[in-house]
């Protein structure tokens, strides 16, 4: 009786999205404290402080284990509330001829699982935008370099920014008609010696350029991409319905783990309205500041 | 008042039915909402058609039997009556009504307007009680001191007339304002909080069988309950919920 309770039972499927939704709240807490670094931290000081912030996102395995529990919450959401709405939708196999549920309740409290399938499509999206390039595509992710230019002979010069604070010259890993490259690039991220074989320093993975060419900046020696304005539209887009989802999502978790006391009511609704509006407005304003200073 | 009715009409459960317009004239605004229905279905009757079915009792809104969710609303567009305290005055002259039964899988259409709600006794059956001996030497209700607040929370609880509204006017047609303000009534109480466990996990267990959705938190319940059952009870019973599936032997 009690495992089937807790499991599969018509309440523990609302604690689950409950807590699993709660959980992703604050996972959209601190992903937008990140994200807040391309727009505060300008110039070569802000690439270098967000891909140094994307290697430690990447390499801690305490956020390694966050990051698995919020891809299970992400994926137990979905699934659970697609269950859910399919359930629902057959205790009423026919339906009013005409209906008035606008008198009753919010239109973000009844649609639900339309909000979160299109915030589960942007998810997706989102994901092969930016993660997939980060650590599975074929073609390798730029690494961080820096442009110098020597005051003497006014000549400039890419370099490669290594953990170590050390530089390598971008030069040196090329092949031209006279001499052969020095350096390589193994693994991705480690600087290699040709000659001897040996690891001498380890780069950056450019997440920094990639997030500012996909939402409109022109950078040299980066591609411009034509499809910016669409993707700050549809970015806007999603965090507008991102809104719509937890303008009903935060206070209704309190209610479904039964947090519900007439001394707290109007703080949880208030910080959820709150909540709802301020997360999605500044993931939002990101795109278009980057797209506006392109 | 002139009116153009459109009803729901089906001759048995296995019937398919479909919406059917009726006009009527003479509706007084003083009539109740039964009342105009009692007059159509003079009019059926006179002409050799067959009357309208549809669920009523007291009629003075305390008995939960009458239904009918009108113009898409449970009990129609008032707040806080059932529809045989629903005046006519609440509906203007020419205007279309449309009247529909309560629609859930759980609530299957008998005939007409009337659905079979026995999905909520069966419920009931489940735990919607308290075992105690009640012949012969029955104790005074104050023996046992209550908080005053407890008491009246239950006593709240307790106004639910089972009428179904909730079901009925739930996007998911789901039965949790009915379960949980039944659930509240008893386990307030210090006679219902010995069978408070097994009376909460039975009862859910029953509701979902019988093929009622899930609650979703959008409220609708609450502001088309009669009676004016509140959401706290859904919070209280989630709580409830939550410690006899951890502990129940």
């Amino acid at each position: 009786m009690s495992k089937s309770a807790i499991l599969s039972s018509s309440i523990a499927k609302k604690y689950w999205m409950a807590f699993t939704g709660l959980f992703l709240s604050l996972f959209l807490v601190g992903h937008l404290l990140g994200n807040l670094q391309l727009i505060f931290i300008t110039g070569e000081e802000g690439k270098r402080a967000f891909n140094e912030y994307a290697f430690f996102m990447t390499h801690n395995p305490l956020i390694k284990v966050m990051s698995y529990l919020t891809y299970l919450s992400v994926l137990f959401h979905a699934i659970d509330g697609i269950f859910l709405a399919i359930q629902n939708k057959k205790a009423r196999p026919i339906p009013y001829a005409y209906n008035n549920p606008g008198a009753n309740s919010k239109l973000p409290a009844r649609q639900m699982a339309v909000l979160g399938s299109v915030i589960l499509i942007f998810i997706v999206i989102h994901m092969s935008n930016f993660w997939w390039k980060m650590k599975f595509s074929s073609e390798p992710m730029p690494l961080h370099s820096v442009m110098v230019k020597d005051p003497q002979s006014n000549q400039s010069q890419t370099l490669y920014l290594t953990h170590t604070d050390n530089f390598f010259p971008t030069s040196a890993f090329e092949t031209t008609p006279m001499a052969e490259a020095q350096m390589e690039i193994k693994n991705e991220t480690d600087f290699y010696n040709k000659q001897v074989n040996i690891k001498m320093g380890e780069g950056y993975k450019d997440l920094h350029s990639l997030v500012m060419t996909f939402f409109g900046q022109t950078k040299p020696g980066f591609p411009t991409n034509k499809y910016a304005l669409f993707a700050v539209i549809g970015y806007v887009l999603a965090m507008a319905v991102m809104s719509m989802h937890l303008m009903h999502g935060f206070s209704s978790a309190f209610q479904s783990l039964g947090l519900n006391h007439k001394k707290y009511n109007k703080a949880i609704k208030t910080f959820g309205t709150a909540f709802a509006l301020l997360i999605p407005l500044g993931f939002a304003i990101i795109p278009i500041i980057i797209y506006l200073n392109k | 008042m002139k009116l153009t009715l459109k009803i729901w009409r089906q001759k048995g459960p296995n019937d398919k039915g479909q919406m059917v317009t009726y006009p009527v004239d003479n509706i007084s605004g003083d009539m109740s909402f039964l009342e105009m229905l009692d007059v159509l279905n003079e009019q059926l009757i006179e002409t050799g058609d067959s009357p309208i079915a549809f669920d009523h009792d007291c009629r003075e809104g305390i008995c939960g039997s009458c239904s009918l969710y009108i113009n898409g609303e449970a009990h129609g567009p008032d707040r806080a009556v059932t529809t045989c305290q629903l005046h006519m005055r609440k509906f203007h002259d020419g205007e279309t009504i449309y009247i529909e039964p309560w629609r859930a899988k759980a609530f299957p259409v008998i005939k007409d307007l009337v659905v079979d709600r026995s999905a909520f006794d069966r419920i009931m059956a489940a735990g919607g009680f308290i075992s105690v001996n009640t012949s012969g030497n029955t104790i005074d209700a104050n023996t046992i001191p209550i908080p005053k607040q407890d008491a009246d929370a239950a006593f709240e609880a307790a106004t639910c007339i089972g009428c179904g509204a909730c079901v009925a006017t739930c996007k998911n047609s789901s039965a949790m304002l009915f379960v949980s303000a039944k659930v509240s009534q008893l386990s307030l109480l210090p006679q219902g909080k010995v069978e408070a466990k097994e009376r909460v996990l039975n009862m859910v267990n029953r509701m979902d069988e019988e093929g009622f959705g899930n609650c979703t938190n959008t409220g609708a319940c609450e502001v088309e309950c009669p009676k004016e059952i509140s959401l706290e009870n859904i919070a209280r019973m989630n709580r409830e919920y939550f410690k006899a599936a951890l502990s129940a032997e």
